[in-house]
């Protein structure tokens, strides 16, 4: 297999406001042609990087480089990235088509050529029909479309969307990701996602960038990141998760180095079931029972003190079964390679 | 006691509509309206030359005096002076509400807000009569341009037929240069609460697209401060059409509209000729109107 080239790098990129450290000495490689996820909660320096790229922003020190080409100093109107942005900015002065078209009448494409191409990018977005419409006559899904369309148009090398799903409703929004995926492989650009959202951000990313207060705590696939968190903020950002440290942890494994296990991973056993050699186990009483629909949330209190939470489906259980459960022993037990050390 | 009544009112909105919206709409309908009616009736009646009295009969004599060539002067001349005004006006408002709306920080913005309007909380008249002393023979104006040894470039602009005069503060241009003071602020508001409105997301995402400044400029944020610039300058050309102090006090002998309803109405007596005289300004702020909306100036709004 062919290694291309890179199509962002940041070497040792920080952007600073006054005293905040936004950005702190990153570095990051995204490959060319991958869908990447940059997430965080807010305040963690993954939008900063992404205005870097697009060059709203400007690293304070360290170089960004595009497919070979330092583009640290660069205005944004000389980058060949473009951005779909969270509150899609479309322009109310003019018709979806002119907003779509926007990006070749600036670079003075002919107008019939302006025309197919828009067309052309409407279809895709499924928005065929609406080029007469006015942005405040969409809904907002709509207005994603039409903001996704004009981002594409220019064909840019690569495309940064800044938490575009972030104002949409639920279903809505899962459409968007199924859609956003097949759009990006259609089109074959290295999309860059910028996401609060771990569901999100699993859901679509070949790669995902766990960010937080400025530096990546992890980068690596989403199952890299959910099976084998790499430091416990991690751990507990992306889904949820039992974090064991100290006397529970030594108890457990007999090594007081700190694990985390998902709740899913954890099965509910009759109290003094045989234990696997390649499992660990441990023994408690449900003190609380949460039904959700799909599945339901345990937790276990467990003898030696601390709790675990685990999750099961309800394949076969009912509402009224697993509400019962309240005050059972139980023995819980987990394959030992379902834990991972999150050293800290 | 109270909750009855707001009990009673509130099983009845229509009552509380009119009870609200009553009284200023009788002031709307009898007080403004009303004298707006009254004026255009009077401008239908004429003035018996003879007796000097006001006849009530309808006409269109009075309309027609205002087709003599000394009157369609004063129509011309104040209707180019509000124009030259509006448009000196908008040139410098728009890039200091540009920067006051988009770069200067929330601090700044109050106090460069402030300094905008500060002129309007003292006495019209003052300022008036502040730009006739400094634009007088003997005034800064013309020390200054001595100072610097070019009051030849002064005495050139001063010698233009039509515009020039014996001093600044007694031509034309001394006249354009205090309404162009005045009217600014009235320019300068509602450019920067039209630029206020518009994210800074919009101006990156044409620069995003590949727009240099002055494209995005032309194609996005001028687009989108045009309905404020409309606005700014029904206030500047409408308050120059109408004003009749600083003609007075800066200009030359020639008449504008506002001098000319001053005198018909005062010392003449002729309140149909003065009637008529003021519907001029309003005829040219509908036909200015149109032409704005044929521009596109209220499709953003």
């Amino acid at each position: 297999m062919k290694l291309s080239a890179p199509a962002i790098q940041f070497e040792k990129v920080s952007r600073y406001f006054g005293e905040v450290k936004a950005v702190d000495a990153v570095d990051l490689e995204i490959r060319d042609g991958e869908f990447f996820s940059m997430l965080g909660p807010s305040g963690s320096g993954k939008t900063t990087c992404l205005r870097m790229i697009a060059g709203f922003d400007r690293p304070t020190s360290g170089r960004i480089i595009l497919y070979g080409q330092d583009v640290s100093t660069l205005p944004p109107y000389e980058r060949d990235v473009n951005t779909v942005f969270q509150d899609y900015a479309l322009f109310p002065h003019m018709t979806v088509g002119e907003n779509v078209a926007y990006g070749l009448m600036i670079r003075k494409v002919a107008k019939a050529e302006q025309m197919k191409r828009m067309e052309e990018m409407l279809d895709l977005v499924q928005l065929a029909g609406y080029a007469a419409r006015k942005p405040s006559q969409l809904s907002g899904g709509q207005r994603q479309r039409v903001a996704l369309a004009r981002a594409l148009i220019n064909h840019p090398k690569v495309l940064l969307l800044d938490e575009p799903l972030g104002a949409l409703d639920l279903k809505l929004r899962q459409q968007m990701q199924v859609e956003l995926k097949a759009i990006q492989k259609r089109v074959g650009i290295t999309f860059i996602f910028v996401t609060h959202d771990q569901e999100e951000a699993l859901t679509m990313s070949d790669r995902i960038a766990v960010f937080r207060d400025g530096k990546i705590e992890q980068i690596g696939s989403p199952a890299d990141v959910y099976e084998r968190p790499a430091t416990p903020f991690v751990a507990g950002f992306v889904g949820t998760s039992n974090l064991v440290s100290g006397d529970m942890a030594a108890r457990i494994t007999g090594d007081a180095q700190t694990f985390s296990v998902r709740p899913e991973k954890i099965h509910l056993a009759a109290p003094g079931q045989t234990v696997a050699n390649d499992a660990y186990s441990a023994d408690g009483v449900i003190r609380d029972v949460v039904y959700l629909g799909l599945f339901t949330r345990y937790l276990v209190e467990l003898d030696g003190g601390g709790d675990l939470v685990v999750v099961e489906q309800n394949l076969k259980s009912t509402s009224m079964d697993v509400l019962k459960a309240r005050g059972r022993a139980v023995r819980l037990l987990w394959n030992r390679d379902h834990i991972s050390r999150v050293g800290g | 006691m109270l909750t009855r009544v707001s009990t009673y009112l509130y099983q009845r909105p229509r009552l509380i509509l009119f009870l609200l919206l009553g009284p200023p709409m009788i002031y709307f309908l009898v007080v403004y309206l009303g004298s707006l009616i009254a004026l255009l009736l009077n401008s239908f009646y004429y003035l018996e030359e003879f007796t000097g009295l006001v006849v009530r009969e309808f006409t269109l004599e009075t309309y027609g005096e205002l087709f003599t060539p000394s009157n369609l002067g004063i129509f011309l001349r104040t209707a180019g002076m509000a124009a030259a005004v509006t448009v000196a006006d908008a040139l410098i408002a728009f890039p200091l509400a540009y920067y006051i709306a988009k770069f200067a920080s929330p601090r700044a913005r109050t106090w460069l807000y402030i300094a905008v309007t500060l002129p309007l909380w003292s006495s019209y008249l003052v300022r008036v009569y502040a730009w006739k002393l400094i634009l007088a023979k003997e005034g800064i104006v013309s020390w200054f341009f001595e100072a610097l040894r070019i009051d030849f470039a002064l005495d050139w602009i001063l010698s233009i037929p039509s515009i020039g005069g014996s001093s600044l503060s007694l031509s034309p241009i001394g006249m354009f240069i205090a309404f162009a003071y005045i009217w600014l602020p009235y320019m300068i508001v509602p450019i920067q609460t039209a630029l206020e409105r518009v994210p800074k997301s919009l101006l990156e995402a044409s620069g995003d697209l590949g727009a240099k400044p002055a494209q995005t400029f032309r194609k996005i944020i001028l687009p989108l401060a045009f309905p404020g610039v409309v606005a700014g300058s029904i206030f500047t050309f409408s308050l120059t059409l109408g004003d009749f102090i600083v003609p007075q006090s800066l200009g030359n002998s020639r008449y504008f509209i506002g001098q000319a309803v001053y005198a018909h109405q005062g010392t003449s007596g002729n309140i149909p000729l003065a009637a008529a005289f003021t519907m001029g300004p309003v005829v040219i702020m509908l036909a200015y109107l149109l032409i704005a909306r044929k521009l596109g100036a209220f499709d953003a709004l």
